[in-house]
């Protein structure tokens, strides 16, 4: 990273650490929130902006952390092996959506991670024994020490830095070497001896763990969790969130989850008329800046 | 180490079958040549021995020992390295993150390994944090095979190395792959630009509907008058005169 992009990295870590102090509960609901879209969007990101390869099925695995989390917390687990219990689930699903990977791609692939998505909704709406079906789960305990809305933002805002911090070691690691070679070209990869199966599973099976984390976050958010978070509409939202920011630019679903949970807030003045600008906004996006809002600064620079 | 295809037949389907009962021998240390026309099998060849296609029968052997359908990975495992055709680098990624994935398959050592490539390469060297993209053709094909040559490969088999590079840089190239054999690397390549190849090659072997039609040291086949013949198509019978 540049001098002037730390600066603007750190001035934003901190302004985000201060920002609690001047808002409501409401506000710091939201940037909350903020965080948990953040932990799946870098999850999602890995998968698709740093592997290459497609996922309409994010939120099901975000789902799965949730509702994992929230059915082991009702039985008295500590949120500090629920949180383990969540990611490992999710990675162990993460590796078995995989495999479809191995033999589709692009748009065949996204289509085999949908189905995956509409079984999961299916799954929590209809199994009522298990997740509660259309009523939910509700009084899904915080843990102890961060059950304040400010504490815990904080709570999760570290969690997320954490999280963070993982990803950039991936992604400077070898592994990230051998994605990045993965979404370029995988024959080629394949010519230098890179495991294609193994780093293909992986990028789903890491993803859906950052999900699951997220998913275990947002449950003791909201307390209460019914199925329609978790619906294929969310997994597109996460997916624009992705590209809107800069698929496979590190700070792409910090900015995109930024959009997506901020810009309906603000727009909210245009009432039904919402939607129709946020609709418009991504179209003009998606025109004139596929590679999401992160690519600005070069696009000044090369013009 | 040396090379042997016996009656080696492949293809890309069950219908489409390239290598047609091909047999030949590459010899330790030595560059050998395949020329032929285009679809004669010459790339495939290379394709199916770093296993890249699974050849539907026959037996491919390196120092006697059979190696037919093993994956790319054992392949590098064994000490064969493979440049394929064209542009082989990961454009977006840096000189050195390209040459860190070339040692993808090493357990340690890999920091060694980089520096001995990078002083056989000065220009590389100086392109190390660039984007690999914005290197010249030539310093791009001397990355490719810098990154091949991580691996202290014992076999390296390249498939057109002088494509797209100007005269002076495929001498360059082919003088590079020279010193390589005479330190003991086998060497099979496939070469468009014969004339070229054939004064650095040691053999030469023509290619024709998947199997070999002729076999002669380069420096005879130099000096064949009917030479264009062999890699523009037609027979490599000799009229009775």
């Amino acid at each position: 990273m540049s001098k002037v992009e730390v600066t603007i990295v750190g001035a934003a870590l901190i302004a985000i650490a201060l920002a609690p102090l001047g808002l409501k509960n409401y506000g710091i609901y939201l940037l909350t929130l903020w965080c948990v879209y953040v932990m799946a969007g870098m999850g999602l990101n890995l998968t698709v902006g740093y592997a290459g390869q497609m996922s309409i099925g994010h939120a099901a695995f975000v789902g799965i952390g949730a509702y994992t989390a929230a059915i082991l917390m009702k039985l008295g687990w500590s949120f500090w092996l629920v949180l383990p219990a969540a990611a490992l689930l999710c990675f162990a699903v993460g590796l078995v959506l995989g495999f479809p990977a191995l033999r589709v791609q692009h748009h065949y692939l996204a289509f085999a991670t949908l189905g995956f998505n509409v079984l999961m909704f299916l799954f929590f709406r209809n199994e009522e024994w298990l997740t509660g079906g259309t009523f939910g789960i509700s009084g899904i305990p915080r843990p102890p020490l961060f059950d304040r809305s400010g504490a815990y933002f904080y709570f999760t805002y570290g969690s997320t830095l954490v999280l963070a911090l993982a990803l950039a070691w991936i992604i400077r690691s070898p592994w990230g070497r051998a994605f990045a070679a993965l979404r370029d070209n995988p024959i080629r990869a394949e010519s230098l001896g890179v495991n294609i199966m193994a780093y293909t599973l992986l990028a789903f099976a890491i993803g859906a763990a950052f999900a699951g984390i997220a998913g275990a976050y947002f449950a003791s958010l909201v307390e209460f969790i019914e199925p329609a978070p978790f619906s294929l509409t969310s997994s597109l939202m996460m997916l624009l969130m992705v590209i809107v920011g800069g698929s496979g630019r590190f700070f792409g679903p910090m900015l995109g989850a930024a959009i997506v949970v901020l810009l309906p807030e603000w727009l909210r003045v245009m009432k039904d008329w919402y939607l129709v600008m946020f609709g418009l906004a991504v179209v003009a996006l998606m025109i004139w800046l596929p590679g999401g809002l992160l690519s600005i600064p070069e696009r000044l620079r090369r013009a | 180490m040396a090379i042997e295809f016996r009656e080696v037949v492949a293809g890309y389907s069950p219908t489409l079958t390239i290598l047609n009962e091909l047999s030949f021998t590459a010899r330790e240390g030595e560059i050998t040549l395949l020329i032929g026309p285009n679809g004669a099998g010459k790339s495939t060849a290379l394709k199916t021995l770093f296993g890249l296609l699974t050849p539907r029968s026959g037996d491919i052997r390196l120092d006697g020992k059979s190696v037919a359908g093993t994956t790319p990975r054992e392949m590098l495992a064994h000490g064969v390295a493979f440049v394929p055709q064209g542009r082989n680098l990961f454009g977006g990624l840096s000189v050195l993150h390209n040459l860190e994935l070339g040692g993808i398959t090493l357990k340690s050592g890999l920091r060694e390994r980089i520096e001995e490539v990078l002083a056989r390469f000065p220009r590389i060297r100086e392109r190390l944090h660039n984007q690999a993209s914005t290197l010249s053709g030539g310093e791009q094909k001397q990355l490719e095979i810098g990154r091949a040559l991580l691996l202290r490969p014992r076999v390296l088999l390249i498939d057109e190395p002088s494509i797209g590079l100007s005269p002076l840089i495929s001498q360059e190239v082919f003088r590079l792959l020279r010193t390589l054999a005479d330190a003991g690397t086998t060497i099979l390549m496939v070469e468009q630009n014969v004339r070229s190849a054939l004064n650095f090659a040691d053999r030469a072997l023509v290619l024709e509907m998947g199997r070999l039609a002729l076999e002669r040291p380069a420096g005879e086949l130099l000096h064949e008058p009917d030479l264009h013949r062999l890699f523009l198509g037609g027979s490599v019978q000799r009229k009775p005169s």
